[in-house]
């Protein structure tokens, strides 16, 4: 049995007097697809460069296809097999994009050729262009694109779709796909929940530098209690809103959560529980000014956890 | 060949500088427009026409004529105020006035004035029937060497040397240090010595052209010959190229921003624009000063390029500064790889 692509156990950092990351296991399988979850500062993008050796962890044990961050010939070897698009690089503006894939190219033994690549991100008609000409998602795919052309066997990649809009995120969701197709192993991170449930195998959610659920998509999502939410808001707030027992009372309610300027009930049965609800409402004398139902999300169990929302959390 | 990794990232280093219109301009436009500006401004013409005034009274304009005759002399009658006036703001060299005794009056702490005097003093005492008792004659000589423009293309030479090595290197670095991109190259298996021997290869290319640009530039132009070997100046010009990229690695070392490497390059810069006879011999500076000065690179760089392009000196007798340029490229490329930050 071949050893897991990344391992790691009891991983610590701490910058100053921050703490990045607070005693983090992780284990990722051959094939799988597996996303780090958190918003902003959760210590996302600490890990990953640990795990990618270009963070030393003050305390904890890394094992990244079998292999140590040791240094010298090892880590040069560990390299050959990885491929990595890191969250802020600004690529030479001045450089075309057969450029910047061939020089990435030269640094690895065995690589795919520069048209093989060009054409992995759809990126063949851009050849001759500057890096600094592209658009935001083409700049994104020509990072993966030299992520890419090592042929890695391991790819990290660590919030490849911020900031991108939909069209562009879908074809970076493609090229990731493909590369899965070919019998790779990705972790990523990301703050975007829908992703993570389109990708991933599994999450692992993580906030103040600590995995706080770990599954897949659908169990997290399971662990609720049910399957969809129901939001809502009145029009003169508080003084006649119902009391959350007497919400979590109605029929099909599993739990109730008040925001600020909304309250979220989780519920199994959308139909039992929505015409409850308006009934309480009506005999309160309430006036809705907000209702919506959608399906339970990773953004739900990370709301449920941690009491925040995601993106400002 | 082509895909070897030293390859590819000298070519990216040296696209990425031909690239950029305003980095071609400092390295090769800006010394020669500095050359042409100050070889026209300091050409050797001698002090040139000396203006004297005459001071209107009797026998006024018969000095005025017999001046004026004189070569070198231009003579203007002015009225006393006019005249003070001119002398004091030295657009007349010398104020005559006539009469017996015939005065002059001047400042005698300058050149000029103290030349004006002497030949209208000669025009004076042989209109008064003075006869010369030795013939004399003149022979004029220019003599190429020995012109400010033959001293100022080679301090040039070294400076661009010092220019460009610093900012080519230390920018570049920094750049990519700011860019992150250098810890993307630190997740390859790139070996950092072909990073940095990237910087020194790509260097070493322009250098090339650098040089041929700006002494080609003082042969046609102003007839700058190397009085010495052209593989002697080679052999200094590269050893400046690389004395200075090791300084500029050395000060790009840490810094995290475009604006900090700046404020360090000007700070190791500054000193040797002004000290190590670029633009006027350093030995006008005090004695005390002088052993500072000696030891700068540029100072010797410049010393070193002089000793070849104007006295015809040979490699074998440039042993000390050649030393000292060498010395300093060795030890900030050493420091500079104990220190460098790489990411």
């Amino acid at each position: 049995m071949l050893a897991a692509p990344i391992y790691c156990a009891g991983l610590a950092k701490r910058y100053g007097d921050v703490v990045a990351v607070a005693g983090l296991d992780l284990t990722v399988n051959a094939r799988e697809c597996f996303g780090l979850l958190g918003p902003n500062g959760a210590g996302k993008t600490t890990t990953i460069e640990i795990l990618e050796g270009l963070t030393a962890p003050d305390r904890g044990e890394v094992a990244i296809l079998g292999m140590r961050w040791s240094g010298g010939a090892d880590t040069r070897a560990l390299r050959e097999r990885l491929g990595i698009q890191l969250q802020d690089t600004q690529l030479a503006e001045k450089l075309t994009v057969e450029e910047t894939v061939r020089l990435f190219r030269s640094f690895y033994r065995a690589s795919h050729s520069v048209d093989e690549v060009l054409g992995l991100v759809g990126l063949e008609e851009k050849r001759a262009a500057w890096v600094g000409k592209l658009s935001g998602g083409q700049k994104q795919r020509l990072a993966v694109a030299c992520a890419l052309v090592s042929r890695p066997e391991l790819l990290f990649l660590d919030e490849p779709t911020t900031g991108l809009d939909p069209q562009s995120r879908r074809q970076l969701w493609d090229v990731i796909g493909r590369f899965r197709a070919e019998g790779g192993t990705v972790l990523l991170t990301t703050h975007y929940m829908e992703e993570a449930e389109r990708l991933c195998d599994r999450v692992a959610i993580m906030d103040h530098g600590k995995v706080i659920a770990l599954g897949t998509p659908r169990s997290l999502i399971a662990s609720l209690g049910a399957e969809h939410v129901v939001e809502f808001a009145l029009t003169d707030g508080a003084t006649r809103a119902p009391s959350a027992t007497e919400l979590a009372a109605l029929p099909g309610v599993r739990a109730v959560r008040s925001g600020p300027d909304r309250t979220a009930l989780t519920v199994a049965e959308v139909h039992r529980a929505v015409p409850a609800l308006l009934g309480l409402l009506e005999r309160r004398g309430a006036e809705l000014s907000l209702l919506a139902t959608h399906h339970a999300t990773l953004e739900d169990v990370f709301v449920s956890l941690t009491g925040r929302q995601l993106r400002d959390a | 060949m082509r895909d070897h990794p030293l390859v590819q990232l000298t070519l990216a280093r040296m696209r990425e500088f031909y690239r950029e219109p305003e980095a071609i301009f400092w390295v090769f436009g800006f010394p020669i427009v500095l050359a042409f500006a100050l070889g026209i401004a300091f050409r050797n013409r001698g002090p040139g026409e000396l203006r004297v005034a005459v001071l209107r009274g009797a026998g006024d304009s018969a000095v005025a004529a017999g001046l004026a005759r004189a070569p070198g002399l231009t003579a203007a009658v002015l009225d006393s105020g006019e005249a003070q006036l001119q002398l004091r703001t030295g657009r007349v060299a010398l104020l005559v006035v006539p009469g017996d005794p015939v005065v002059y009056r001047y400042d005698s702490t300058r050149t000029e004035s103290r030349l004006a005097r002497l030949e209208a003093d000669a025009v004076v005492q042989r209109a008064r029937g003075r006869v010369d008792p030795a013939r004399v004659a003149d022979q004029r000589v220019t003599e190429p060497g020995s012109r400010y423009i033959d001293f100022l293309i080679p301090g040039l030479l070294g400076m661009n040397l010092m220019g460009s090595g610093l900012w080519g290197v230390g920018f570049s670095v920094v750049q990519a240090r700011t860019k992150k991109l250098l810890k993307r190259f630190m997740a390859t298996p790139m070996r950092r010595s072909h990073y940095l021997l990237s910087f020194i290869l790509s260097r070493l290319v322009f250098l090339f052209l650098e040089v041929a640009a700006l002494v080609g530039f003082g042969w046609w132009m102003f007839h700058v010959g190397v009085r010495g070997s052209f593989a002697a100046v080679a052999f200094i010009t590269v050893l400046g190229a690389l004395s200075f990229a090791g300084l500029g690695m050395l000060v790009a070392s840490r810094a995290r921003t475009i604006e900090a490497v700046s404020g360090l390059m000007n700070l190791v810069m500054l000193p040797m624009w002004i000290l190590s006879g670029t633009f006027f011999s350093y030995a006008r500076f005090p004695d005390t000063l002088q052993p500072f000065v000696k030891a700068l690179p540029l100072t010797a760089l410049n010393d070193a390029l002089r000793a070849v392009m104007i006295d015809g000196s040979r490699l074998s007798e440039l042993g000390a500064p050649l030393g000292i340029v060498a010395a300093w490229g060795v030890v900030s490329f050493v420091v500079a790889l104990q220190i460098f930050r790489w990411r």
